[in-house]
């Protein structure tokens, strides 16, 4: 293997301008993160929204909230992210349209954060509806016989329990949504992996740059882990949902 | 709203993205098969009594599954002529990617398959003399697999839409051909509709069918 090592490269100044590759790889591990925590954000709201409403007793509701499921689950994430970045601006009406290619700020950023959100929110919603519908029939009973209406059913009884089975799935989603973020790069979102790639053309040392994005992602993944493996513990309920 | 859109430049462009949609199908094919065997073997070494072998099976399995695909990609491009010395075309790098990763991904599947097989299974085996390779292949992984049929065929739909992602190495796959032919016919709207489309339709056909198939498997069992 005939590879020229050099692991100073961090430190040495990219080929125009002053910063050094370590500012580079520092400003994508931040949008990396902002992208997926924002994303994490808008998928946990509306994923356990939509998941709820595929539970409920109304069909056409339920016929919807499949429909959404359906839609985002059945399209790759990166083909999700061109039509948001270039087909859905043109079906605006004009003036909007106009705004939002010329004129939006942040837009690379908003649209990648949009497109994971609700690509993510499809995976979060099945996962809340099997999390509900995995409860015994009687804990829905129970809250009519409290005289509960079906909100509070849903909000004192169900759904307590359905988040806490769901944990462990939701974690490896958590996981997912860090490595999902990656796709972001195909509409020039600077974060690591568009750093990577940026990087390994402008110092030629593509092992060394590649060594520390992965590292970066495996600290993602590692954090998210350890951070809903804290909130597993500290919602565990004695004698219900124990873990292992 | 619609009058701005001109999907005729579909037909003159079909043969082109004909070879983009095969070139998809193929990697799919390709990492499905490969992936399931590599994933066995992983899945079998995961489990073995061998604690060294077992380590560096779950070490495996677990980096492919805590690093983005994107970044296997790169990783394989990159290292891959390092390695052999020769360069090597976009399109081929990605099989040996796809069937790399993918593996990772059977194997986690395979392992819980050969977990939902009854020991008294193993021991039926050791029962009539058979050796561990004879098992494993008359009794316990038939089994397997047809358990996990459904599933293995899940991660098979998340492979298919998985291999619109060797655009980051510019490898002519259905996505990169539409993307292609609409800058040729500068129509890259109706473009990259299409391709959306094309992924609906393959993706929730095989998902349908997925489901269906988990009733009649479910019987079985």
């Amino acid at each position: 293997m005939n590879y020229h090592w050099n692991w100073g490269i961090f430190f040495e100044q990219v080929q125009n301008g002053d910063e050094t590759y370590l500012t580079w790889l520092i400003h994508g591990f931040g949008w990396t993160v902002a992208v997926s925590l924002t994303s994490w954000v808008i998928a946990l709201s509306l994923g356990s929204v939509i998941g709820t409403l595929r539970t409920t007793p109304r069909p056409w509701v339920v016929m919807l909230g499949n429909a959404w499921v359906e839609c985002f689950r059945n399209v790759p994430l990166l083909v999700q992210m061109l039509l948001w970045f270039f087909v859905v601006p043109e079906f605006l009406p004009q003036d909007l349209s106009m705004w939002v290619k010329q004129d939006m700020p942040a837009k690379e950023f908003i649209t990648a954060t949009l497109c994971l959100g609700l690509f993510t929110s499809a995976r979060i919603a099945e996962q809340v509806r099997a999390g509900i519908q995995s409860l015994p029939r009687g804990q829905h009973y129970a809250g009519m016989a409290m005289g509960f209406t079906l909100p509070q059913t849903y909000r004192y009884v169900l759904l307590p329990m359905a988040f806490r089975i769901i944990i462990p799935p939701l974690t490896s989603e958590f996981m997912s949504v860090f490595k999902n973020s990656s796709v972001a790069f195909a509409i020039s979102v600077l974060e690591l992996t568009f750093v990577s790639r940026q990087m390994q053309e402008d110092s030629e040392q593509g092992i060394e740059t590649y060594v520390a994005v992965t590292a970066l992602y495996f600290i993602c993944a590692f954090i998210a882990n350890r951070v809903m493996a804290f909130i597993e513990k500290r919602s565990r309920v004695p004698g219900y949902v124990t873990a292992k | 709203m619609f009058s701005t859109f001109d999907f005729s430049v579909l037909s003159p462009s079909l043969p082109f993205l004909w070879t983009g949609i095969q070139y998809s199908f193929k990697l799919t094919l390709i990492a499905m098969s490969g992936g399931i065997i590599l994933g066995t073997f992983l899945a079998l070494a995961r489990l073995s009594p061998n604690r060294v072998l077992a380590n560096a099976a779950a070490t495996y399995v677990d980096t492919m599954r805590s690093i983005p695909l994107v970044m296997v990609i790169l990783w394989f491009f990159l290292l891959i002529p390092l390695l052999t010395g020769n360069p090597v075309g976009a399109e081929s790098s990605a099989m040996l990617t796809f069937t790399a990763f993918e593996a990772a991904y059977y194997s986690e599947i395979m392992r819980a398959g050969i977990q939902s097989v009854s020991r008294g299974q193993v021991a039926a085996g050791d029962a009539l003399g058979f050796t561990y390779g004879q098992t494993m292949g008359y009794i316990v992984l038939p089994q397997a697999f047809r358990n996990m049929i459904p599933v293995l065929l899940t991660q098979t739909i998340v492979l298919f839409q998985d291999t619109s992602l060797v655009y980051i190495i510019g490898a002519k796959d259905l996505l990169k051909a539409a993307e292609i032919a609409g800058k040729n016919y500068n129509r890259p709207i109706e473009m990259y509709i299409f391709a959306a489309v094309i992924y609906f339709v393959v993706c929730f056909t095989l998902s349908q069918t997925v489901k269906r198939l988990q009733k009649r498997v479910a019987i079985i069992r």
